[in-house]
């Protein structure tokens, strides 16, 4: 077990590296001269001539990416070319918005989707099952930045259910919450569907083993067997799946962001994008990218930890 | 009638498949006397299973019951409640599957899947803990407190199958239904788990239904056994009268093939020609017509009954019957 | 074939499947002789007008024709999938042939490229390469070719090295077939089947990723039509009128929601074993 670990984290640092050689090369690979890009248009030959030295672009490439990796390991990404504060700040007083919204969207769809799958699984080809099965396929398939869309015209525009844009007021926790019901309903709901076809294909294939008939043959009640011995295994694939899907939400969560008016990694990118703010892009991404390959370790050894054959065997 | 733990009468099984109606059980009948252990013999795809799954009611939901009762202990298992039929599952009636590696939950650790079971008595998990650990005790397994911790995957097969015999006894039931279960086991394993089966059915007084292909395994464990070929029984009788005397052909040409009875060196080993009937289109006459090497003219068209043999003997053959 | 469309009528939800994506096909490449209007063409007194029989789905504060927009809208959409996707497999292809049968630390560098692409966020890694080289056609085609790539290459992996440990084919490599026969007769009509059903599957999520990239104005650059750019025209006048941002979204929808239904409905018929794979 403790050398899965090793190997596993080992893996994921490996990968964080390789994703921050490759947005290295992304950066400084790209037709003209860095400096310039990462200062703008507007910049003077001076400011540029600086900014090389600053950069250290005139070392030779290897010596770069050391320095570069030297700088991010001291938690430096650079400076924000336009209010001179570091990367790393701007970036990390973003990142909880975007954390809260996801894990918000994540813990919703777990709590519905999940559920929802056993309730199929148990009343396979009813009614119910079908229809679930079909709307469940019609949330998978809708993008994130359509549903966030149509509940922004609907609960906010019409309804005025909910606020319209913004995080709430720091402080107000009420205020908060209901400024976070539309995002994380839009990126979560395409999970809800995704998770409650996870959770019924595999509880059907669990209730078809052999134990299962065991655990009934000795009489255990059908609540018991379904909820204690069928769906502890048949969520162990969502654990995985959970953690591979971090990229896809915050994916979603970038168009949530900028559809909601919303603070967050998604909504940094796209402002500094249209400001040029390039130091800042690729802060955000590198964070996300750690963030996912984090949450994909995690899951990982969660799923090994969870599953005693799997544990044995390491 | 009280007799006997489990009567069986007249009972058939379909199932309903794209090829239309498989008839896999047709009018079987099976006594089970009290404190006796009876085997049940047939090859593959003869209706055991489709036997045992009728007995604790988890048939496939494409199967149905045209006909027949199965009587446990005074009442009729069919028309029981779901709920009803729940309460006798692990209590008054028992299982031990074939296969011990997939038939126990590989994450939940062996002394809750124990301690489960037990969710109808009213004791404290300590008390609960502690039946668990004398029944592990006395299926053999050592150190059994520190074993309830462990997961099924740490035991090997035929520690796994002692822990679902104990699993199976823990509360005491008046019948065991055996499922082949050392078919998955080698032959020193066999014999242990035949002679803990033995001893524990002695201590405990319970009935048990042993399912086997295993002839010899049926000779030296059970008092009773049955014959069953396609789906119907062809013989049945005490273990003495039906090996030392079979009446039907179908029960002589498997004593023959039975390795431990070849007495010469062959070079070819004994076999029935010809293959099970198709159970959906059933040939009429007797069943076993198109394999018999003693067939005369009436098998062709009229099912055999079944006949008194001698005392307690039953064979359903036209070569036996008085006309 | 025929084999395969009439039992797809035997599935209704393939057969909805079968007939959205048919719809979207023939609209797109008759895009110019249904649509009434020309897509770019300005209108101003016609402008923010909603649904009527002159303009189906009314027009947007320019005054264009929603519904032409919409139609030259999804001729955008499918060029981008399909030339993407081709590329993607193409790419896939050879790089999982060379995964499965190179040397092992070929195979180690390759998985870990792969694994290395996919632990970008999709949009993000997206926005930085937009943010670089600046948004056009070619970019988003070239963001889906890269991040699709992983998906295609994994699967002839595994089904490459699953066929090299077969006897047939040690055997073949023992009697001195070159590998480029035995790939060609022996992997590539296994491998056909599932990477046909899977780019059928994974036509949705690029159209999506497109939309969305046009939407942030990302995208294909104004003023082509894309129903990304709809949406972000009716993001802007939300408050004003909700007719751009029905007309953007339904087709998006509808023409995921068939792919996807006829995806899984190909899946089901060529390969039931794939179920749990995919």
């Amino acid at each position: 077990m403790l050398i899965y670990c090793i190997k596993r984290i080992g893996l994921g640092i490996l990968i964080v590296m390789l994703a921050v050689t490759l947005l290295f090369f992304m950066i400084h690979l790209v037709p003209g001269d860095p400096a310039r890009i990462l200062l703008g248009p507007r910049a003077t030959p001076e400011l540029i001539a600086s900014m090389s030295q600053q950069l250290g672009l005139d070392k030779p490439l290897p010596i770069q990416i050391l320095m570069f990796f030297a700088n991010l390991f001291r938690g430096d990404m650079g400076m924000d070319v336009i209010t001179n504060r570091p990367v790393a700040d701007i970036v990390f007083g973003q990142l909880p918005y975007t954390l809260s919204l996801i894990l918000t969207a994540i813990i919703g769809a777990a709590l519905i989707g999940i559920p929802l799958g056993c309730y199929s699984a148990i009343n396979r080809n009813s009614l119910a099952d079908r229809v679930t099965g079909i709307l469940s396929v019609a949330c998978i398939t809708a993008p994130a930045f359509v549903v966030a869309l149509y509940s922004l015209l609907i609960f906010a525009v019409y309804l005025k259910w909910f606020p319209a844009v913004g995080a709430g007021e720091k402080g107000d926790f009420g205020d908060q919450v209901a400024h976070l019901v539309l995002p994380a309903f839009a990126i979560g709901l395409s999970w809800v569907g995704y998770l409650s076809r996870l959770v019924r294909a595999s509880m059907l294939e669990v209730m078809g083993e052999n134990h299962i008939r065991t655990a009934r043959a000795y009489g255990l009640p059908e609540r018991l067997v379904v909820f204690r011995y069928a769906l502890k295994l048949a969520v162990l694939p969502t654990v995985t799946v959970i953690g591979v899907g971090m990229g896809f939400l915050l994916s979603a969560a970038v168009f949530t962001e900028i559809v909601f008016a919303r603070p967050g990694l998604g909504k940094l990118i796209f402002d500094s994008i249209s400001t040029r703010n390039y130091p800042v892009v690729m802060g955000s991404v590198l964070v996300s990218t750690i963030l996912f390959v984090i949450s994909t370790t995690i899951s990982d050894l969660i799923n090994a930890w969870l599953d005693p054959r799997i544990r044995a065997s390491l | 009638m009280s007799k006997n733990v489990l009567t069986i009468r007249n009972l058939s099984v379909n199932y309903q498949t794209d090829q239309g109606t498989l008839q896999a059980m047709r009018n079987v009948n099976i006594d089970v006397p009290k404190g006796s252990i009876v085997g049940v013999v047939g090859e593959s795809g003869c209706g055991k299973s489709t036997l045992i799954s009728t007995i604790i009611r988890l048939l496939a939901t494409n199967a149905d019951i045209p006909n027949g009762e199965v009587d446990f202990e005074g009442r009729d298992i069919l028309t029981l409640s779901e709920d009803e039929m729940r309460k006798l599952r692990g209590d008054r009636l028992s299982i031990v599957f074939q296969d011990p590696m997939s038939s126990l939950n590989p994450v939940l650790t062996i002394g809750k899947q124990m301690t489960d079971i037990q969710y109808r008595d009213k004791k404290t998990m300590a008390q609960k803990r502690q039946r668990s650990i004398n029944m592990l005790e006395s299926v053999g397994i050592p150190d059994p407190a520190s074993r309830l911790n462990q997961y099924p995957h740490e035991f090997s097969g035929g520690m796994r199958q002692r822990i679902a015999i104990a699993m199976a006894l823990q509360a005491e039931p008046s019948l065991l239904i055996a499922d082949e279960p050392t078919t998955a086991l080698d032959a020193t394993l066999e014999v242990q788990i035949i002679h803990l089966l033995k001893q524990l059915q002695s201590t405990i007084g319970c009935s048990v239904l042993f399912i086997s292909h295993h002839l010899g395994v049926i000779a030296e464990l059970c008092d009773y056994v049955v014959v069953i070929y396609a789906g119907e029984v062809v013989e049945e009788g005490t273990v003495s009268d039906v090996f030392k005397r079979p009446q039907h052909p179908y029960t002589e040409k498997l004593l023959e093939c039975d390795p431990a009875n070849i007495a010469q060196k062959t070079r070819e080993l004994p076999t029935i020609p010809g293959n099970v009937p198709d159970l959906v289109s059933l040939p009429s006459g007797c069943i076993f017509k198109d394999r018999c090497h003693t067939k005369i003219d009436r098998c062709d068209n009229e099912r055999p009954q079944r006949i008194d043999a001698a005392d307690k003997h039953y064979v359903s053959c036209h070569l036996r019957s008085p006309q | 074939m025929l084999q395969a469309i009439k039992r797809i009528c035997g599935d209704p939800l393939g057969l909805v499947g079968l007939f959205l994506v048919a719809l979207m096909v023939l609209s797109a490449v008759l895009a110019s002789v249904i649509a009434p209007y020309d897509p770019i063409a300005l209108n101003i007194i016609d402008r923010l007008q909603g649904p009527s029989f002159k303009h189906l789905l009314g027009t947007d504060q320019l005054g264009r024709d929603l519904f032409s927009r919409v139609l030259f809208g999804g001729q955008v959409a499918l060029k981008i999938a399909l030339i993407s996707i081709s590329i993607a497999l193409c790419i896939g292809v050879v790089l999982g042939m060379i995964a499965g049968f190179g040397p092992r630390w070929l195979d180690n560098i390759i998985m870990l490229l792969f694994d290395t692409i996919r632990s970008f966020p999709t949009v993000m890694f997206a926005l930085a390469t937009v943010a670089l080289v600046g948004p056009s056609l070619s970019t988003v085609v070239v963001i889906i070719v890269i991040t699709s790539i992983p998906t295609y290459g994994r699967v002839v992996r595994t089904q490459t090295l699953s066929i090299k440990s077969n006897e047939y084919i040690q055997a073949e490599l023992a009697m001195g077939a070159s590998t480029f026969r035995i790939l060609s007769m022996h992997l590539l009509p296994n491998v056909v089947g599932p990477l046909f059903i899977l780019a059928s599957m994974d036509i949705p999520t690029v159209i999506a990723l497109e939309a969305g990239l046009s939407f942030l104005g990302m995208g294909v650059k104004p003023p082509t039509p894309s129903w990304g750019s709809i949406l972000n025209d009716g993001y802007n006048l939300i408050r004003n009128t909700p007719w751009p941002i029905i007309a953007g979204s339904i087709p998006l929808v509808l023409v995921t929601l068939g792919f996807t239904f006829l995806g899984e409905s190909l899946r089901d018929l060529i390969d039931p074993k794939l179920r749990k794979s995919l």
